[in-house]
């Protein structure tokens, strides 16, 4: 299948000096420097101290290569990898495969958008603020929210985002983060409350049907800032956040809920109709594709009361001097090439394309369409759940889930993934490898199932698992 | 009532104890259209120097700073709707907030109106 | 209060048509075509997608079914081509033209960088795969950290942050951590005057208080004023090297030394590589962080504004503190250390930063970008990067003032001012002026420290043709804009749309779509 062999890249193929990306020909560089002033191009570099200035390029690093040579090394890497259409594939845990419709990629090709920067200029950049403004609408009506921002990172950095958000609302400093939220999300926030002094409270998910709701409302009080609540969570569960909700508000909390599956909301409530104050999500479902962990697309939205509060970029309606509708990006007083060291964040990028890729997908969807792909999901997990929990030494944790869920297996999944990827099954996330330091749920193995599965997927892995856990 | 300047450019009149605070002619003028400003809630105390609200162009946010010691003990809610007001009447209607002064004796050495104009002048 | 008066007119005068150009009922303009809105053109019940009936099961939703109208609309898929087509032709692109946005590198994006992007063995790869089946992709992470590495002269490199500013948190995150691991709590960072907003931003989120250090009349840094502020308390020291005046820092090693000897780091904000690439290495500079925004130096397109890529560059002393995950050879094998699989070896490690591995997708065009152009090309880009710009400096510097054009060669961007326009002409009519001629605008008033700064990098994939076509727009701009022709404060004329209004924006602002009300409609 894999044969292993990780390919060298073959180095020199060209040895004259020209290169294809770099349109000066010898003559102009001699007529530009003229103009300068300058006998050589090393005279530019007068200001390079003479020590670190290098002679030459750099020793032991091959030369310039055509597109035909640096093509076929890249092939040979790709060849490596076992992608997710090669193989029944049921992985999830964050990231989600689905079929993206041939006209997304065509179009956020088109160089207008592929090659454009930051909207600066509103005047010669109204295709990518319109598409902004149209994002943030979509995003804040499939989360159930007043408004959503132009995109962040992902959705690990969007839910840190968020935390930070809720001490600067609440000036309280403890959030309150459910087992079931995502544990790299997790690390991401530990990483940054380490030295912005948040406290984080948190511990590792338990085997239950149930989710941690009682537990998240019995834990808030006075000194937290808010409830992090991921739905579905990490074991695929879904609960009704309303309870949650009105806790953390009785105490002057936020609810902040994250959505990894963004699918799941043309099927489920949206958290912010059950009383969530800022929704967060990873938008990587919907047009971007798997892309071994990045670009993916930051989703951030909230209540009106707190916009002001919100990181990232905004785009806002307005009108041009001829009193034609146009758009801006705005608020941007909050951001850091203003406020420098006051900014609400320091981010400084949104994830543009990625956001542009979401939005023409959700278009080719339309409610509709994003209703008949959640039911297709849902669908499809139900009877693969039902399906795989007959297999000898499979039980199937959850009474509710979307398109993903959690099996427990009777002996320890990590093992169980690694030899069913070398039978070419890709079987789903083991939580061993999410939680190394909780072994008591190492038997739990995380299966997502999108309309991308198929019946004889899902009997390969049945099969596959009767096998292992024989 | 008495009326002090500070140099950085922001007005209080004096009546009793209560001191009303705002930003100059000239401030708004430097700043250009005035989009929002941020109020701090009553029943806040600060210390002469402390940030005390936020005003914001389109283009810039600038802090400002607690002139004296005080509690605050109203803001200008019209400023919530209408943040051009601090254009277009900064130093009456476009008012930011009112402190209940701690320490009368840190107005002295601030400027009065023919002071502040020379000092503006000089600028 | 604190005042920054360097802004901007930003709510334009009402404009009337000068010329008799005929209105049109439909508002289009042959190939230029309005396009309104989705939620103006769809409806929730058209879908551009058709999908396989969902199999009759019991709902396990748990009575959580969605039963409200959730308000998206759809469009068929040849309206949905349509629609963004359209839009998309409302936006300027490198592919268009001259792009010469100061410190943002807008460089021809290869396409063989988008197809190798697109190969499913990378596109259509699970970040949790087990490392069995993407030992390919790790290979690219690891190709691309040795080139990283190499090409800096430094010691390691952080993989995952996902853009230039999460790799400044990145590297301060490390020093922070070095200096807590040897118990030495210090509180401040000290940035230039003339640095990028995300510098003070960063520092102060890791909890640094920032000062400034003030800048010499040449624009560069100041020496004595930075030596004379180092003490026990300096975390760090934040340079921009080649700085955002467009010059080299050329006490940059006297510097590094100096900081070190004060027992503290040196940052390094590496958005401006793209100018001494295989020309100077970071390393022998003494930096001990550097991020590197692949989206610049290497070619990643911009996308309207992201997604970008950060990989820090690390020194020796700040490597154990790198975050995870980050991907390592092992024999014949690689291996992803994470926190399943992260050893003793790791445990100084400050954490991590991103849910998966970074951007894998700009890791592909990247590294295919770096073999194309190879050892010599990457040398050549700093080279005829550096030379466009001298070439544009000294070709308006009689017509334009040039701040620090006394200051010897720039490097990879030419700063000018706004000084010598007429009485109320500003650098922002410049600015529009150039997009009426068909250009991007530079970047405008930034660096801060320079009046109606406009900052010039036209990178090296940029022809002579093109430069000399930009240089004749600049020097007819600044003719209009010093004899005080009054129809340059309209500019533009000719884009999709006139100057916006962005204090009505900011005022009232409307960031998402609502029905309009039954008067509005009828309006």
């Amino acid at each position: 299948m894999i044969n292993n062999v990780i390919p060298a890249f073959a180095g020199v193929t060209k040895r004259d000096n020209i290169m294809r990306y770099l349109p000066l020909t010898d003559s102009d560089r001699q007529e530009m420097l003229s103009v300068i002033g300058a006998a050589s191009v090393d005279d530019l570099f007068v200001d390079v101290p003479a020590e670190a200035r290098l002679s030459d390029k750099i020793a032991g690093l091959p030369d310039h290569a055509s597109e035909l040579a640096v093509e076929r090394h890249m092939a040979a890497l790709a060849r490596q990898n076992l992608s997710a259409g090669e193989a029944p594939f049921f992985l999830g845990a964050g990231a989600y495969k689905h079929h993206v419709p041939a006209s997304v990629d065509h179009l956020i090709q088109r160089g207008e958008f592929l090659t454009a920067y930051t909207p600066y200029q509103p005047e010669i950049a109204q295709g990518t603020l319109q598409v902004l403004f149209e994002f943030q609408t979509q995003v804040a009506r499939l989360l159930g929210c007043d408004v959503a921002n132009a995109s962040m990172y992902d959705g690990s950095t969007a839910c840190w985002e968020a935390i930070g958000m809720a001490r600067r609302i609440t000036k309280r400093g403890k959030a309150i983060l459910s087992s079931g939220l995502h544990p790299h999300y997790v690390s991401v926030a530990n990483t940054m409350a380490r030295f912005t002094g948040d406290a984080l409270v948190h511990e590792a998910p338990t085997l239950d049907a149930a989710t941690d709701i009682d537990a998240l409302i019995a834990g808030i009080d006075k000194d937290t800032s808010c409830v992090v609540v991921q739905y579905p969570d990490i074991l695929g569960r879904i609960a009704d956040l309303t309870p949650l909700a009105e806790a953390a508000h009785a105490a002057g909390a936020l609810l902040v809920a994250v959505v990894t599956e963004p699918v799941a909301l043309g099927a489920i409530k949206a958290p912010g109709h059950m009383g969530a104050d800022i929704v967060v999500g990873e938008g990587q479902s919907i047009g971007v594709g798997l892309q071994f962990g990045g670009p993916y697309l930051g989703l951030f939205a909230c209540k009106q009361k707190y916009v002001r509060q919100m990181p990232g970029r905004l785009c806002g309606e307005t009108v041009d001097a001829a009193g034609k509708r146009g758009f801006v990006l705005t608020l941007s007083t909050r951001e850091q090439h203003i406020r420098r060291e006051k900014a609400t964040s320091n981010i400084c990028t949104n994830s543009g394309l990625c956001a542009l890729a979401f939005s023409i997908h959700m278009t080719l969807l339309g409610e509709r369409g994003l209703r008949e792909l959640a039911a297709l999901n849902h669908g499809l997990a139900v009877q693969a759940a039902d399906r795989l929990a007959r297999v000898p030494g499979v039980k199937l944790l959850n009474e509710s889930f979307f398109n993903e869920f959690t099996l427990i297996l009777s002996k320890d999944a990590r093992e169980v993934v690694r030899n069913l990827a070398d039978k070419g099954v890709l079987g789903g996330v083991s939580l061993g490898r999410l939680f190394p330091d909780a072994p008591q749920i190492g038997n739990g193995l995380v299966v997502a199932v999108t309309e991308t599965v198929t019946a004889e997927d899902v009997e390969v892995l049945a099969k596959a698992l009767e096998e292992e856990l024989a | 009532m008495s009326r002090y300047f500070t140099d950085e450019h922001e007005w209080i009149d004096v009546e009793g104890e209560i001191a009303t605070v705002g930003i100059t002619d000239y401030a708004q003028e430097q700043l250009g259209d005035i989009v929002f400003v941020e109020l701090p809630a009553e029943g806040t105390t600060f210390e002469k120097g402390d940030d005390a609200a936020v005003v914001e162009s389109v283009k810039a946010a600038s802090d400002v700073y607690a002139p004296i010691s005080g509690e605050v003990v109203e803001t200008n809610g019209a400023l919530e709707d209408e943040p051009a007001l601090v254009n277009s009447d900064a130093e009456e209607d476009g008012w930011f907030f009112k402190l209940r002064v701690t320490d009368a004796s840190e107005l002295e050495g601030l400027m009065n109106d023919a002071a502040y104009k020379k000092f503006v002048a000089s600028l | 209060m604190t005042m920054l008066k360097e802004g901007r007119p930003t709510a334009p005068q009402a404009v009337t048509e000068t010329a008799s150009i005929p209105a049109t009922a439909t508002g289009n303009r042959a190939l230029m075509l309005e396009e309104a809105l989705i939620f103006e053109i769809g409806s929730t019940d058209t879908t551009g997608v058709d999908l396989a009936d969902a199999p009759k099961v019991e709902s396990r939703l748990g009575n959580l079914a969605r039963a409200d109208s959730i308000g998206l609309p759809g469009l068929s898929e040849q309206e949905t081509v349509r629609h963004y087509t359209r839009l998309s032709r409302q936006n300027y692109a490198i592919d268009l033209g001259l792009f010469p946005l100061g410190s943002c590198t807008m460089k021809h994006n290869p396409r063989l960088n988008e197809k190798v992007a697109r190969m499913p063995g990378f596109a259509d790869l699970h970040p949790l795969s087990p490392q069995s089946t993407v030992q390919g992709a790790l290979a690219v992470i690891h190709e691309l950290a040795e080139w990283l590495v190499k090409l800096t002269g430094m010691h390691s490199v952080a993989m995952s942050p996902k853009a230039g500013a999460h790799g400044e948190l990145c590297g301060l995150l490390a020093i922070r951590a070095a200096l807590e691991a040897r118990g030495d709590a210090r509180s401040v960072i000290l940035v230039p005057e003339s640095a990028h907003g995300t510098n003070p931003a960063t520092a102060a989120f890791c909890g640094y208080k920032v000062e400034d250090i003030p800048a010499t009349p040449d624009g560069r840094v100041d020496r004595a004023a930075l030596k004379a502020r180092l003490g026990p308390d300096v975390a760090a020291v934040m340079i921009t090297n080649p700085n955002t005046c467009g010059l080299f820092e050329r006490d940059m090693k006297t510097i590094s030394e100096a900081v070190h000897a004060a027992g503290a780091f040196v940052y390094c904000d590496g958005a401006n590589f793209n100018a001494i690439v295989g020309r100077v290495r970071p390393g022998d500079l003494g930096v001990d962080a550097m991020h590197i925004n692949l989206h610049k130096t290497f070619s990643t397109p911009h996308g309207g504004g992201g997604p970008g890529s950060g990989p820090v560059v690390l020194s020796q002393a700040l490597t154990p503190f790198a975050p995870l995950p980050f991907v390592e050879r092992q024999g014949d094998k690689f291996v992803l250390i994470e926190e399943e699989t992260a050893d003793e070896h790791h445990a100084a490690s400050f954490g991590r930063m991103v849910a998966f591995h970074g951007q894998m997708g700009m890791f592909t065009r990247a590294l295919t970008y770096i073999l194309s152009h190879g050892a010599d090309g990457l040398r050549q880009v700093a080279s005829d990067a550096v030379l466009n710009a001298n070439y544009i400096l000294r070709s308006l510097d009689d017509v334009l003032d040039a701040p620090f054009g006394s200051s010897g060669p720039c490097m990879h961007e030419a700063l000018f001012s706004d000084k010598g326009l007429a009485e109320g002409f500003t650098t922002l009519d410049i600015a529009k002026g150039l997009i009426d001629e068909g250009f991007h605008p530079m970047t405008m008033y930034f660096p801060l420290v320079v009046h109606g700064a406009m900052l010039v990098e036209p990178t090296e994939t940029e022809s002579k043709a093109a430069l000399d076509q930009f240089i004749l727009a600049l020097r007819s701009l600044a003719g209009r804009a010093k004899a005080g022709d009054e129809a340059l404060k309209g500019a533009p004329y000719f884009a999709p749309r006139r100057r916006l209004d962005e204090t009505l924006a900011a005022r009232k602002p409307v960031l998402t779509w609502t029905e309009p009300t039954q008067a509005e409609a009828a309006e």
